[in-house]
């Protein structure tokens, strides 16, 4: 066709035309997507071929989609780390076909590395690491150029204006990426991966470890040794070194390709310079790895990887991985879980509780809701009724048998996991086989485990359920019935009690649903014990908040709803009779307690009313739980549990007020720049710079609230533990008892918990309270704390 | 030239291939296994969404909502509020907030009644202080067991007076009239079973 008539038709061509071009071209970018993304997935032809022939696909007509093309590996190369090996692959082809292509890929990668790092995206930076690493296994990058870059990652380690943690993060990237590639460099490198070792191991041997007692769930290495990550990871690179990097379990699919691959040319990874140290940095918390199970645990079959084999490294993290993927689609991932692929060769159950409850039981906090992990527990058993409900068992009575060194913060989640699991299976379990524990002190471990978990159950069900379920062994751990007591009642009182015929009056009042005033009225009445002794007006009225109280408390005691209802309603007067006064607010508490102590969670609930309707200041609960008169409830989970509960309201609080200045604000510094008007601007109006001052004040109250509530709680940590071990000091008695065991267990607790806020006070938490003359004991808590981040 | 070198016909081959279970690359589009792929690389709100049957709404809609269909869509995707069903009669207030407090704080409940016994009647609203959390209760709450029995939860528009009480023409809810089996913690047989177990009366 002649030029000119061919000019000719591009005019004819309509827009019609163009456009069904473009929308072709978008259509074929959207195909090819989808075919890389799927590429490894079940297929009828082999991975090979598949391999193969989207290579040639993709490399037909590379120019015209090399950018689409670029960004969909590269994404897939950090966001599917399972597929790292089937996509080097797919580049390597690539590359070798065309050299361009393969220099603009890893030119890409390096991007993104830089990026990653530059963002605090540890585990990007990783994967994009491991990924340069196996390009080498396909040739498209030079080992010399990756030895470079490892060299890199290990300077960081040189640094020592840096927290260890950062070094920390690139030594981890470094080893975890030697499974790909340490053969490889093992046969063509021998003395530059010798030297690298080199390199690790020292600085492994030097490095602190003060965080470790603090991470780790178990106190005792017995059976199995719970080891820091960093050397649990570099003992397993050991080992694959000493079987001369003969590797398993990872698939390389670009091995059934070396003949095409060798003749490719390589590319060197450009020079990368890693940002320095800043303080808005942040970095993983170290850990300790969770060890449950070995190989004797589990029946006869596939055997469970040794501890320090590089295939349980491997496993253990595709299954986190896949943890993470699924985690909000808890059917799907209990599927994806026990489809893993090679689960006829490994114990697949025994694994999958072990990673399952290694993220449970994870220090400082899970990295999920616990429930998530429970609820998908169920869902595994519900798949595979035949194997799963075992293996969950055997690991309850491991955990139970090990529950004498288990971490207090790990015990409570323990507690919470069993009732709800049995919760779901009619409480049904082997009780007998515990029975020993009923002769032990109910602050043991064992004994105080069956206790709490009895008390979580009864919550789930109710009592009678409960005493029906457990061998009458167990009598002495099922809860006392829960019930309300009443002071002023006209059965039980005796009748010169003081207060007594002002409660009936209340009463009565309450129940003709009589107003604030009319109560008020009758409080009235009431004389003040306090005015005999002092000279000047009283601050409060004893007498009256407890007839208040316990009259109110008496009256809505049929449930929740019916207490909540009652002191919505006469929030008047819990502000008249008790108002800021903390001796008044103490009162309320402790007559609560009075009325309730034996339904604890009445008394959880009713702790956060109080604090919701603020009829008491977070500062009075944490007194409350510190004070003389709840000694005897003092290592009860349900004190606990309304500390954590004031402590997180509290948070919740600032960070709200918080996200309501810079909310603020940012609508005002954008409603400046902003000339059109939209719904927005006319829905809510720019705050002016009095109401954003007014704002921040508010911010400000509140964390100085934040910071006197924690200081309270450390303070009266200190005083206790202080207390508790000079006067064993003084007695000749070892401090070590249960109480202090628990105790110091809590302390740890709070630092784990709410480790982000406190993180925020931690200068002034060590000038003022966890100075070097404090006794050592209680100074590791707050030291293991602030090894998280050293 | 249009469209590349990349010979449409190869491109065919290589997706049935690689993807047997789908037919035409139109559905492949739009089916929930593509979207699962597609959600693996881009992590977008909309695909997220499309990703996560657990939060879905159910087919079902409150006959009795005051509004658009329109009005009752949008509050059903704020809300914070959960329909609870096929609890016990005997599951109390206690048991609800210690369970479904494990999904986040809990607002409010309030127990469904029978209109005329004002007992509790099988069902209860279940309100969140927050969206995320009621997600959380519908993601992991949803199906698993209280009380023995497995519970449902599915969102509601929000709790308004009147909406407590069971539309069952015996007082409870209307799936008690009309069940066939029995159900010892739901008041036994059905309601219109039960009417005709009575002995006639002479």
């Amino acid at each position: 066709m002649s030029r000119r008539k061919f000019d000719e038709m591009s005019e004819y061509d309509s827009s019609r035309d163009r456009k069904r071009r473009r929308t072709d071209a978008v259509e074929i970018e959207d195909r090819l997507e989808s075919l890389i993304i799927r590429v490894g997935e079940k297929s009828t032809s082999s991975l090979e071929s598949n391999l193969e022939g989207l290579a040639s696909v993709l490399e037909a007509d590379i120019n015209n989609y090399k950018g689409k093309i670029l960004k969909i590996l590269s994404d897939c190369a950090v966001k599917m780390p399972e597929k790292t090996t089937i996509y080097t692959t797919l580049v390597g082809l690539l590359n070798a076909k065309n050299y361009n292509f393969g220099g603009e890929f890893v030119d890409m990668m390096a991007r993104k590395l830089k990026e990653a790092v530059k963002a605090c995206m540890w585990k990007t930076a990783r994967y994009v690491l491991r990924f340069f690493a196996d390009l080498v296994n396909c040739h498209v990058i030079s080992t010399n150029s990756l030895l470079q870059l490892l060299h890199t990652f290990l300077d960081t380690a040189r640094d020592d204006n840096s927290p260890q943690v950062r070094s920390d993060t690139y030594v981890y990237a470094v080893l975890s990426c030697l499974p790909w590639v340490g053969r490889e460099l093992y046969e063509k490198k021998e003395q530059d991966l010798e030297r690298l070792l080199k390199h690790i191991e020292i600085y492994v041997r030097k490095r602190s470890r003060k965080h470790m007692p603090g991470l780790r769930v178990w106190r005792s290495d017995r059976p199995h040794p719970q080891e820091e990550y960093l050397d649990c990871l570099w003992a397993q690179i050991c080992k694959l070194r000493s079987d001369n990097w003969q590797e398993k379990h990872i698939a390389r699919p670009y091995v059934a390709f070396d003949s095409i691959l060798c003749e490719a040319l390589q590319h060197n990874i450009p020079q990368i310079t890693l940002p320095p140290h800043h303080s808005d940095n942040t970095y993983t918390f170290p850990w300790v790895v969770f060890r449950l199970f070995d190989y004797t645990d589990c029946p006869e079959g596939p055997v469970l990887p040794g501890a320090h084999s590089i295939e349980r490294y491997l496993i253990e993290e595709h299954l986190h991985n896949i943890i993470k993927e699924y985690h909000l689609e808890r059917k799907q991932c209990a599927a994806v879980l026990l489809d893993f692929p090679l689960k006829h060769k490994i114990p697949l159950e025994y694994m999958i509780v072990e990673v399952v409850m290694a993220e449970l039981f994870h220090l400082p906090v899970p990295r999920y809701l616990e429930i998530c992990y429970g609820s998908l527990l169920i869902e595994l058993c519900k798949l595979q009724p035949a194997t799963m409900p075992q293996v969950l068992a055997q690991a309850v009575e491991l955990l139970f048998d090990r529950i004498d060194t288990m971490n207090v913060c790990c015990f409570d989640r323990f507690v919470n996991w069993f009732a709800y699991h049995l919760s779901n299976f009619q409480f049904k379990w082997s009780w007998d086989d515990w029975l020993e524990a009923a002769q032990l002190d109910p602050m043991h471990p064992r004994a105080k485990f069956i206790i709490e978990v009895l008390l979580k159950a009864m919550r789930l069900s109710y009592r009678q359920r409960i005493a029906e379920v457990v061998p009458e062994q167990f009598d002495c751990f099922v809860p006392l019935k829960p019930e309300p007591v009443y002071k002023f009642s006209i059965d039980t009182a005796d009748a010169d009690l003081p207060g007594l015929d002002t409660a009936q009056r209340l009463e009565s009042v309450v129940r003709a649903k009589g107003s604030t005033a009319e109560v008020l009225q009758v409080l009235a009445e009431l004389p003040n014990p306090l005015r005999e002794n002092e000279d000047s007006e009283p601050t409060h009225n004893p007498l009256q908040i407890q007839v208040f109280v316990q009259t109110l408390l008496h009256l809505g005691s049929k449930s929740f709803s019916h207490a909540f209802a009652g002191i919505s309603k006469f929030l008047k007067v819990f502000e008249s009779t008790v108002g800021n006064n903390e001796e008044g607010q103490l009162i309320v508490l402790r007559e609560m307690h009075d009325v309730w102590s034996t339904h604890q969670q009445m008394v959880v609930m009713l702790c956060d009313k109080f604090l919701r309707t603020q009829i008491v200041s977070c500062a009075t609960m944490a007194n409350w739980i510190f004070s003389k008169e709840m000694t005897s409830e003092f290592t009860k989970n349900y004190i606990w549990e309304i500390l954590h509960g004031t402590i997180r309201k509290m948070n919740k609080h600032v960070a709200k007020l918080q996200r309501e200045v810079n909310e603020a604000r940012e609508r005002r510094t954008g409603n400046e720049s902003d000339d059109s008007s939209s719904d927005d601007e006319e829905q809510r109006p720019r705050p002016s710079e009095e109401e954003i001052e007014r704002m921040e004040e508010k911010l400000e109250t509140a964390q100085a609230d934040q910071k006197n509530l924690f200081l309270i709680i450390f303070q009266r940590f200190i005083m206790i533990l202080s207390e508790h071990l000079v006067r064993c000091d003084t007695d000749g008695r070892d401090f070590n008892t249960h109480w202090y065991r628990w105790t110091i267990g809590r302390l740890h607790q709070i630092f784990m918990m709410h480790n982000t806020q406190v993180e925020r006070y931690s200068q002034t938490l060590s000038t003022l309270l966890f100075t070097q003359d404090l006794e050592p004991h209680i100074l590791d808590a707050f030291n293991q704390f602030v090894a998280l981040r050293s | 030239m249009e469209g590349g070198f990349i010979s449409e016909q190869y491109l065919e081959i290589l997706e049935k291939v690689m993807h047997p279970t789908v037919r035409a690359y139109g559905t492949a589009r739009t089916t929930s296994r593509a979207l699962q792929v597609f959600q693996k690389v881009q992590h977008t709100a909309t695909e997220m969404s499309m990703m996560t049957p657990s939060i879905d709404l159910s087919s079902y809609r409150d006959q009795h909502f005051k509004g658009s269909r329109a009005d009752q869509e949008r509050m059903l995707h704020l809300s914070t509020t959960l329909y609870v069903g096929n609890l016990s009669f005997y599951t109390t207030e206690e048991q609800l907030y210690e369970l479904f407090g494990r999904a986040g704080d809990v607002k409010k409940i309030v127990m469904g009644l029978d209109k005329f016994k004002k007992t509790p009647c099988g069902f209860c609203f279940v309100e969140y202080f927050t969206r995320d959390d009621a997600e959380m209760c519908m993601r992991f709450i949803n199906g698993t067991r209280l009380d023995d029995r497995i519970v449902r939860t599915d969102w509601d528009a929000g709790f308004v007076e009147g909406r407590q009480y069971g539309r069952g023409k015996s007082g409870g809810q209307v799936r008690d009239e009309y069940r066939t089996d029995y159900d010892s913690g739901r008041g036994g047989y059905g309601k219109i079973v039960q009417q005709k177990m009575l002995p006639k009366l002479t």
